[in-house]
């Protein structure tokens, strides 16, 4: 048996590589074109050729015409051509002239029709290859529907040859293909059988088979000669596929136990070629018989697993125990030879099975491990925020400054007399707790004020305050004043700002002043002592007696910037003089700065309090001011470029004039100018780290474009800050002419981490949520269930609101009893305990 | 003059025969009725409630005929959150009032029934609801006008052949007709409306009881001590309400009889049609229980002895012993009797046929403005949730009321838009306190409708979640950029008649399993786009929602307690962030300030809070919390002197921090730059 067969296993071996290769010399138009003469002429004797006949193609028979195009190649292999017969229009012969006939796919051997194809069994290349292959096999496969047709055809073998038996869920499938294109390289050998019958592959000892995919057995004919006795059966494990079946028959083709007797290192057969263990049972001289149907007793349990051989101990000198009696042999290489004593045959089959298992086992680990790792970072915090407050949680907080308002307090403590300040929080939040902690401070720093009543609502306890007042952020701050009206904070959150906050919004925002020099001193400063630590900036708006719009716009500008600017107004008679000495002319604003001197007027051109508002920042923003992290975002509004001197301290004195020139130029419009000190802000040194890679020598001076393109620019450090070597820079700057030191990153702000994939994990489990996206699988879902769903989708259909009654009303307790009543006697007879 | 007269008074306009006009008729003043009267007068609608007793709660002054009420009335919580302790209180109507709850009235976690109706009077008369007391409507039928909010409208009539002309109808009549079995022999049943509730009366007794609920075992309850023995039985098995978490199945508090009967202290319980059921009564007035098979083949004239029994031909027949007393406890139905045909108002299948039928939205299947409030309305959760009682129908009510205000008044669902910065948040926020979520658990969900580009979003409370497709056209808001629908869930297969609940490691401790929490939890879906019509017929049997474009479940507490920053809220922020693509942590001022000096772009914290002012400057003590984390670095230790490279020291914080504060490429340009 074993020649020919190795013959077929060559000429396979060839045939797959020209499967697998052929499709790669390229995409030739391989099929032929030829009129019906032409055609019936070229037919040899003993050549099969498959036939389409057309008089020009329709548009209905292009996508079958594209799939006879890729199945040629196919076809090739196996000595098949594919021709298209073009027929000429005026062509009423057989095959042309009826209309019929096109639609239809012709197979020849020689000059004789085998078989007519209705195009639509014809739909891709696996049904083409599948069905002619079929067509042409007639005899070499058998195909049967019933078991008695089986049963025959098996005892007709017996002794003879053994049997391939195949069920395929339908014919035209990848693996009818497959089957069939291995019945037509091994078809000599054994017989092949196929069913589409799925009871015919159910075993009745067996009740796992899934009838839904297609089997292999190869069944054991030629060994058994009873006729009572059903030939052994070994199934194939692996998924129907030319190559697993190649293999499977390789292996079933391979002798039962191979007698070995050599060293075992050097042993090679098929199996350990396909990839499978080899078993040695060591046999003893005085044993050999009985060992030797050990091994046979072995081998049918292993078969398709491992293999199995026989090594007489006394031919080989082996360095082991004397008392080993099996070996094992894998695959790996290098992997040494394992020798064990073992009792049963049970341990052999367990000791391959268990390998594969445990293999397996690894596989899963090591992906689950990857999965781990993946996702190793997930469940830990990587909010700083979240972070910092939950290593604080333990810590109580000095919280006896601070009033703990309820439901019940809280309206009668916004009436109090004192000016309350409310933080309205949520004891779970992260940032309100952080902010509580904030607020702490606060209360230290305001001790001793007098009038300011510090206190805090938990939302979380008292959520009808909460929503009452309007809170749709934690944490909200809010400071109550007599009459019942209320301030927003909504200012930086730490301790100092808010400090400020309270302090100056406790003066009324404007503070009318009553005459010219109640407003002078206003404007050199001359505040209430508890204000003066906080202040730094008085803005007086001078109005004549007529203006009352911007005046009214400006009072409302008051109420807005409380707390943050102090504001005062002078509308007396003398209002105009009191401007003149500024230079500007009602309505004006007069803006006393507290560390520069002067006094500067601006004429108040604006009308809407939002624009007054907008200016009076605008107007107070230093010309060349320190960058903090608590005062950057007044200058990030600008929307500007940053001019900006990274230093180590205080800034030179010569480099702070030069600087100082250049930011008092106008049209300074331009761009922010400004500097930083790392001492005061040591996240400055991130920031540099970021610019460059090495720390440059201080100070720098740097040109970020943060708003547009992000390139960062150093001015050179061999030239020295002045300001027309600043401004030439900048020229080369603006001509493209200097390379940035680097850019900044444009990336998106993504999810740090991915979450878990719930949808996922349920798929696996609750299928018919997951499996199949209802808009577009609606229909196939009661299609894919056949059975279970079977009487639910009419009550479905139905009840279309109700899809949970569905299940109730398959199962209704006591439904089954309806009108039954020797049941329900019945049924109380197995209760008769009652 | 005699028009003049007798203008506004009832009495006159029957006189004429005009009816009365109203937008919105409310038939019912039980706790249902009551509780939409609430929101329409809250609302300043035009409405009356009619009410056939001359007290508001009728029904509760009758029943539960013990008198003990099984709607749990909790005193403390150990919470002040009102909203949350609603979750405890399954008595109180919804309203501004804070006298109006129920603790208040009973200090008894069961309490009496003449509190609930000592409490609806309180509730109509101290919200001066417009209840017209003493009316009961006998006849509804609907009269066509193009002009009417609903192309009809209904015409009311009571018992004084007065009519009434709604443009709304909201049905609050609950479910008050006692469900009856015919069989022969039912003649020899008492009906629980009737039944003696005086022990004594069944001293010595043997009795049967038909029906498997909680008025058939609060009957029992009350005669176990003093009868010879009580059988129960009904044709499904029993479904204790703490194995199914459904509040209609059997509760703890009535079970006594399942204690006797598992003890073989002669009660007992058996399975079994009640259609196939037949009773005879003996000459000693005993009544015997046989089946209706074997009365179709008796000879009519003979007397008891020729009726064939089962024990005569099987001697251990169950229930051979004869009994006193037959008591019939098999529930309520739905009052059909009144709506003209063309209403439509058709019963429900199956086990619903109690119930009227009505869409998710509470509006019957068959008539266009009709609403069914209340008990009546369970037929949505029915063996679900609560929406057969008053816990839950005080929020499907209040759902109801919101669909009215925006189809009639333009008035959209309420809501509230929120920076994205308060997403996570306001999910914790609502999964922790919020009743109507709690209580109408997969029924009434939270929507939260994304506005463009994901910068902020917009909260709609307690929606019905049945109709998630018409979100638009019910509330008046638009969900064109994706939404986030959360509900409360049990475990898919934890509850149910046969499931044990209580098996070993029933409960799920680990933030990645959350997925397979069993007991009621929050589970949050996402869709980028607002579900259709015919995903949502098309969604399985059993869920309330179609397949989502991303899940998340937030693991089960046994404290119901969702806010551990690193089980609950993590892995919830990991979510949103996943479906909106964005970074939603929090940041300390100076991580934003460095980020606005290094990155072109900032996270939305550091954008809708630092840029504005706004910033989260935090304490030194939290900072140095955070710089050991290794989230922030500490910048003022780092020595920075020479030229070395920078930063070498903070391994962990280098990798944290790789992608966001090293931001930049740095030298890239020098390439570009070369070439030109």
């Amino acid at each position: 048996m074993s020649a020919p067969t190795d013959r077929w296993i060559c000429s396979f071996s060839l045939l797959l590589f020209c499967v697998a290769s052929l499709p790669m010399l390229g995409k030739a138009n391989l099929l032929q074109e030829l009129g019906p003469q032409e055609y019936f002429n070229s037919l040899q004797a003993g050549r099969a050729s498959l036939a389409f006949f057309s008089h020009n193609v329709s548009p209905s028979a292009q996508p079958f015409l594209d799939q006879i195009e890729n199945s040629v190649e196919a076809l090739q292999d196996y000595g098949i051509s594919v021709v298209k017969v073009n027929c000429p229009k005026e062509d009423v012969s057989r095959y042309c002239g009826k209309e019929n006939a096109l639609r239809k796919a012709y197979l020849f051997r020689g000059n004789i029709l085998l078989r007519e194809f209705p195009t639509d069994a014809l739909f891709d290349v696996n049904s083409i290859v599948a069905n002619v292959l079929f067509a042409l096999l007639f005899n070499e496969v058998k195909y049967v529907e019933t078991l008695a047709d089986l049963q025959n055809i098996e005892n007709s073998l017996k002794g003879r040859s053994n049997m391939v038996f195949a069920y395929v869920p339908a014919t035209g499938t990848a693996e009818h293909r497959a089957v069939m294109e291995a019945a037509f390289v091994y078809g000599t050998d054994h017989q092949f059988v196929l069913t589409t019958e799925a009871t015919l592959v159910k075993d009745p000892g067996n009740d796992d088979p899934d009838a839904s995919s297609a089997r292999l057995l190869f069944c054991h004919c030629q060994r058994g000669t009873e006729l009572a006795q059903p030939c052994r059966r070994t199934p194939m494990e692996q998924p129907l596929t030319l190559l697993n079946i190649h293999r499977h028959l390789k292996l079933m083709g391979a002798p039962l136990v191979t007698e070995v007797a050599e060293d075992p290192e050097k042993v090679s057969t098929v199996h350990l070629q396909l990839g499978l263990p080899l078993v040695f049972i060591l046999s003893q001289k005085e044993t050999y018989e009985a060992d030797r149907r050990t091994a046979e007793f072995v081998a049918w349990q292993l078969l398709g697993k491992a293999g199995v051989a026989i090594l007489p101990r006394d031919v080989v000198d082996l360095n082991v125990l004397l008392r080993s009696n099996v070996a094992l042999k894998t695959p790996d290489e290098g992997v040494p030879i394992k020798y064990l004593v073992l009792e049963d045959t049970d341990e052999v089959i367990t000791l391959v099975e268990d390998k594969s298992k445990f293999e397996q086992m690894q596989e899963d680990e090591d992906e689950e491990e990857e999965d781990e790792k993946e996702n190793d970072n997930q469940d830990i915090q990587d909010d700083q925020v979240v972070e910092a407050v939950s290593r604080d949680r333990k810590r109580e907080l000095p919280l006896e400054q601070i009033l703990t308002l309820t439901e019940e307090t809280f309206p009668s403590a916004t009436l109090e007399p004192a000016r309350v300040v409310v933080l309205f929080y949520a004891s779970w939040e992260a940032v309100s707790l952080a902010v509580l902690r904030s607020y702490v401070e606060v209360a230290d720093l305001l001790k001793g004020t007098q009038g300011i009543l510090l206190s805090k609502v938990n939302c979380w306890d008292w959520p009808g305050v909460c929503t009452k007042e309007n809170i749709t952020q934690f944490p909200t701050i809010k400071i109550y004043q007599k009459g019942g009206r209320s301030l927003t904070y909504n200012g930086m959150l730490g301790a100092e700002e808010l400090a400020r906050f309270i302090v100056l919004s406790q003066v009324s925002c404007p503070l009318k002043l009553a005459t010219v020099d109640e407003a002078e001193g206003y404007l050199r400063g001359e505040l209430p002592p508890e204000l003066s630590s906080y202040h730094h900036a008085s803005v007086l708006g001078v109005f004549s007696k007529a203006t009352s719009v911007a005046r009214e716009a400006f009072v409302e500008a008051g109420n807005i910037l409380s707390g943050h600017v102090t504001l005062g107004i002078y509308f007396e008679d003398d209002a105009l003089a009191l401007s003149r000495k500024y230079a500007v002319s009602p309505p004006a604003l007069l803006l006393a700065r507290s560390r520069a001197q002067s006094v500067e007027g601006i004429a108040l051109s604006k009308q809407s309090a939002h624009d007054i508002v907008q200016m009076i920042r605008y107007e107070l923003l230093d010309t060349f001011p320190e960058i903090t992290v608590q005062n950057l975002p007044h200058y990030l509004q600008l929307g500007r470029p940053f001019l900006i001197m990274f230093s180590n301290g205080d800034i030179g004195q010569m480099e702070s004039k030069e600087m100082l020139k250049l930011a008092k130029r106008r049209p300074q419009q331009a761009f922010v100018t400004c500097w930083l000190n790392l001492k005061n802000t040591p996240v400055g040194h991130g920031i540099l780290k970021a610019y460059f890679a090495t720390l440059p020598s201080l100070p720098v001076l740097v040109w970020v474009n943060l708003h547009t393109g992000g390139q960062v620019f150093r001015f050179p450090p061999d030239q020295s800050v002045t300001e027309t070597n600043v401004l030439s820079w900048l020229e080369k700057l603006k001509a493209g002419l200097e390379i940035p030191s680097s850019t900044l990153s444009e990336e998106e702000w993504k999810p740090p981490l991915p979450a878990y994939n719930f949808l996922q994990m349920m798929e696996t489990t609750v299928p018919e949520f997951t499996l199949h996206p209802s808009y577009s699988h609606g229909d196939t879902q009661e299609q894919q269930q056949p059975g279970s769903s079977e009487e639910k989708a009419p009550v479905r259909e139905e009840q279309p609101e109700e899809p949970g009654m569905t299940a109730e009303k398959g199962q209704s307790p006591g439904r089954d009893l309806r009108g039954t009543a020797p049941r329900l006697a019945g049924r109380e007879k197995r209760h008769s305990e009652l | 003059l005699s028009v003049a007269l007798c203008a506004g008074t009832v009495r006159c306009a029957m006189a004429s025969g005009a009816s009365l006009r109203r937008d919105y008729c409310v038939i019912g003043a039980g706790p249902s009725g009551l509780q939409m009267a609430y929101f329409l007068q809250r609302a300043g609608r035009d409405y009356v409630v009619f009410e056939r007793g001359h007290a508001p709660g009728s029904f509760f002054a009758l029943y539960p005929r013990h008198r003990k009420l099984i709607s749990i009335n909790k005193q403390y919580t150990g919470k002040s959150n009102s909203e949350f302790n609603l979750r405890h209180d399954w008595n109180s109507l919804l309203s501004h009032d804070r006298r109006l709850l129920f603790r208040r009235y009973s200090g008894d976690f069961f309490p009496h029934a003449d509190t609930m109706v000592r409490y609806l009077e309180d509730f109509a008369s101290l919200l001066e609801l417009q209840v017209q007391y003493n009316t009961a409507i006998i006849h509804v039928t609907l009269d066509a006008d193009p002009q009417a909010w609903n192309g009809h409208y209904f015409v009311l009539m009571d018992q004084n052949r007065q009519k009434y002309k709604c443009s709304s109808l909201l049905v609050a009549t609950g479910t008050w007709v006692p469900n009856v079995v015919n069989f022969p022999g039912s003649e020899y049943v008492e009906g629980y409306e009737t039944v003696s509730i005086n022990p004594e009366d069944f001293a010595g007794q043997t009795v049967l009881i038909l029906g498997r609920g909680n008025s058939a075992f609060e009957t029992a309850e009350n005669i176990l001590g003093v009868t010879n023995f009580i059988h129960m039985v009904s044709r499904s098995r029993v479904r204790l309400s703490w194995a199914t978490h459904y509040v209609g199945d059997l509760r703890a508090i009535n079970n006594g009889l399942l204690d006797t009967y598992q003890l073989k202290s002669l009660d007992g319980l058996l399975e079994g049609d009640l259609e196939d059921l037949a009773i005879v009564k003996d000459k000693k007035g005993k009544l015997h229980i046989t089946l209706r098979y074997y009365l179709e083949n008796r000879n009519t004239s003979a007397g008891i002895d020729s009726i064939t029994l089962p024990q005569d031909e099987l001697d251990n027949f169950a229930t051979r012993a004869p009994y006193d007393r037959v008591i019939r406890c098999l529930g309520w139905k739905f009052d059909f009797a009144i709506y003209n045909r063309s209403l439509r108002l058709m019963p429900g299948k199956g086990n619903k046929n109690k119930y009227p039928q009505i869409k998710p939205s509470y509006e019957s299947r068959g008539t266009r403005g009709l609403f069914v409030l209340g008990t009546a309305s369970h037929s949505v959760d029915f063996r679900k949730s609560a929406g057969g009682f008053i816990h839950g129908f005080r929020y499907t009510t209040r759902a109801v009321h919101r669909l009215l205000e925006n189809r009639h008044h333009g008035v959209p669902w309420p809501s509230t838009v929120y920076p994205i910065t308060q997403l996570t948040n306001s999910i914790i926020k609502r999964v922790n306190e919020a009743s109507g979520l709690y209580q109408m658990f997969s029924v009434l969900a939270d929507i939260i409708l994304l506005r463009e580009n994901a910068t902020a979003f917009e909260y709609l409370e307690e929606y019905p979640v049945g109709v998630l497709a018409e979100l638009e056209t019910q509330t008046g808001r638009k969900a064109a950029n994706g939404l986030f629908v959360i509900v409360m869930e049990y475990g898919r297969n934890f509850s149910g008649a046969d499931k044990d609940v209580f098996y070993y490691n029933r409960a799920v401790g680990e933030a990645q399993h959350a997925w397979q929490s069993n007991f009621l939890h929050p589970v949050i879906y996402y869709y980028k786009h607002l579900p259709t019509e015919r995903e949502m017929r098309l969604r399985p049997p059993d869920w309330p929602l179609p397949r989502p474009d991303a899940i998340h479940h937030i693991v089960e507490d046994f404290l119901t307690d969702w806010t551990a920053p690193n089980a609950h809220i993590l892995p919830l922020r990991r979510f949103l962030e996943n479906c909106l693509g964005t970074d939603l942590r929090n940041f300390f001022a100076e991580s934003c300030f460095l980020f606005a000096f290094t990155r072109q772009k900032l996270p939305p914290f550091c954008q809708q809070g630092y840029v504005r002012m706004q910033g989260l400057v935090g304490t030194k003590r939290l900072q140095g919390h955070a710089v050991e984390a290794g989230l922030l670095e500490n910048y003022t230790s780092t020595d920075f002197a020479g030229d070395r490279l920078l930063g070498s020291r903070e391994e962990s914080q280098e990798q944290l921090l790789q992608d966001h504060a090293m931001p930049v490429r740095p030298l890239q340009h020098l390439v570009n730059a070369k070439d030109e």
